[in-house]
């Protein structure tokens, strides 16, 4: 009897522990919403919200400050769309080889040398492609600047390789055995099936894959804080210095802004706008990934 | 009329790694007949079905000894000079399950031509409706055909794997228990294509459903142990057997 009272108290805390800890993290996500909009509808009230989407000048430590936005999404998307075009191909191409091609043994060796690539610490790979990489490609184009968003991005591109190659790799592996027969059935060879058969059969989870390396993109801080040049730049054009919008708020978070201040709520502003661009990626790849479960 | 051979399996053994899964096998297969592999389950039917496109080539350590000579031809296809998907491109089959490809009907229907490097629109028109025609599938899709496959319902999947494996003009097409996943609708359905098919084709039919081995089949293998116990028409297997093993089984007296 006296066990089984025991036993109950302890199921139950136990259950409770683990109810707090999951409301907490359902409670730091919400306050995390709540003080972004707080501060960022502070900086609304003194920046119209048409000139913050449509000015093409971002200075908002200048004597006349401008507060543009734009500059820091072409920025961003600029540096993200680098990277992917280095992360994607690679990526889903080290995805088919290690599920399709690798004999076991030596996926066991690749996989973790290619997860290592996620473990570097993203300091060293913007030093990296500043002291490294920028010098390098200097050779190829001389008018390339000290500073560019071509280096960090191909960086990023690299770091970001095994968040597209591992997720891929589990959706083609997951691409049931009678499917590929079918394919060789056909007289299919072992390519035909894999570009043919399993990366369509895999879409959606390789989509996700996609999604989560752009994410991650346009999250990444560090490399483009080191390596890209803190100058906020509306261009297209990868050899010149640029600013991102993670980059911006490092920058302006390490100098002595006053709490209150315009400049302080900028970096909310940022923020919100940083968090609703990787918001709307986030709610694609969760959908993507719930139409996976749903095809077998 | 005479008979006449399209395949002739001679000393055939078959091992998965060390285990040896079919015994001495030998077997003639008639030309557009069909013959059914029938037998308990686990007896090796699929295994040796499996040995005609080769598809124990997929997997490590598979081996085969002996011969499956293919007709007129004269050559060996199991024989290790002889390239795998060679003899996928002459010998087709339809699995257990439907397994369409993640495309359009039509593309499903297009693939093995597509794999042999056939671009032409016209050509692939008129082998799609061909082979769709061929499947009693064309009146149900035609006017869908670039609709996903998987739209179609399980019976209808079958019927494109069909229409898939027919496209490339088969020598012998193979079916392992093609309607074990269908209704009875379904699988009536099927089995009347399966008749109608073999004017044209030659057809081996793995089933362990002994009605449709009877409904279907011309010549009827039982299999036990890995090995063939008895081959004759089907009528004679199902209505005279001379071995007691086969007797047992079409009696139901196990399996
Ligand atoms: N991939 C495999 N590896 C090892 N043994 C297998 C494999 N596939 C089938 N077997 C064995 O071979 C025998 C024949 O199997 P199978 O051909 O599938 O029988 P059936 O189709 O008549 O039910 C069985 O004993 C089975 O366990
Ligand atoms: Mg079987």
């Amino acid at each position: 009897m006296k066990r089984k009272l025991t036993r109950k108290i302890k199921e139950g805390a136990i259950e409770t522990i683990l109810f707090l800890s999951a409301l907490s993290s359902v409670f730091i996500t919400i306050s995390i919403v709540v003080v972004l909009s707080y501060e960022s509808f502070g900086f609304f009230k003194e920046v119209p919200l048409i000139e913050f989407l449509t000015g093409r000048e971002w200075t908002p430590l200048f004597a006349e400050p401008k507060f543009g936005i734009l500059p820091l999404i072409s920025g961003t998307l600029l540096i993200t769309s680098i990277a992917l075009i280095v992360a994607l191909p690679l990526g889903l191409t080290a995805a088919v080889y290690l599920s399709e091609y690798a004999p076991h043994r030596l996926k066991e060796i690749i996989k973790p040398i290619l997860e290592l690539l996620a473990a570097v610490p993203t300091v060293v790979y913007g030093y990296f492609a500043l002291l490294f990489l920028t010098p390098i490609l200097q050779k190829f184009i001389p008018d390339l600047s000290g500073f560019n968003a071509l280096s960090p991005g191909i960086i990023m591109g690299i770091m970001i390789i095994p968040y597209v190659s591992s997720v891929s790799e589990d959706a083609m592996r997951a691409v049931p055995m009678h499917i590929r027969e079918g394919s060789y059935a056909m007289g299919a060879t072992k390519l035909q099936t894999a570009f043919k058969v399993v990366i369509p059969s895999a879409f959606s989870g390789i989509a996700a894959a996609f999604i989560i390396g752009i994410s991650r993109a346009i999250g990444e801080t560090m490399v483009v804080a080191i390596a890209a040049g803190g100058m906020p730049n509306l261009t297209a054009n990868p050899l010149e210095p640029v600013q991102t919008l993670t980059a911006y708020i490092v920058a302006v978070s390490l100098g002595d802004v006053p709490h209150g201040t315009i400049e302080y709520k900028t970096i909310f502003a940022a923020g919100m706008t940083l968090f609703l661009m990787t918001l709307v990626f986030n709610i694609i790849g969760f959908w993507l990934r719930k139409r996976i479960r749903e095809a077998y | 009329m005479v008979k006449e051979l399209k395949a002739e399996v001679k000393k055939l053994n078959f091992y998965y790694g060390r285990v040896q899964a079919l015994k001495e096998i030998n077997l003639p297969i008639e030309r557009r007949k069909v013959s059914a592999l029938i037998g308990p389950s686990g007896c090796g039917k699929t295994t040796f079905l499996r040995c005609f496109n080769r598809m124990h080539d997929l997997y490590p350590h598979n081996r085969y000894e002996g011969e499956i000579i293919l007709h007129p031809d004269n050559v060996n296809i199991i024989s290790p000079q002889m390239d795998p998907i060679e003899v996928r491109m002459q010998i087709s089959m339809v699995f257990q399950k439907p397994n369409p490809f993640p495309k359009s009907i039509y593309e499903n229907v297009a693939y093995g031509l597509r794999v042999r490097g056939v671009s032409k629109r016209e050509v692939l028109d008129e082998k799609v409706e061909k082979s769709l025609r061929g499947a009693v599938l064309w009146d149900e899709v035609k006017d869908r055909l670039n609709h996903l496959a998987f739209d179609l319902s399980g019976g209808q999947q079958q019927r494109l794997c069909i229409a898939r494996a027919l496209a490339t003009n088969p020598r012998i097409l193979l079916f392992d228990e093609p309607t074990s996943a269908l209704d009875p609708t379904a699988t009536l359905k099927i089995e009347e294509l399966i008749v109608e098919l073999k004017n044209e084709v030659t057809i081996i039919i793995v089933t362990h459903n002994m009605q449709q081995a009877a409904r279907v089949s011309d010549y009827t293998a039982f299999m036990y142990l890995g090995e063939i116990v008895e081959y004759d028409k089907t009528d004679r297997i199902f209505t005279a057997p001379s071995n007691k093993l086969t007797e047992e089984y079409i009696t139901g007296r196990f399996g």
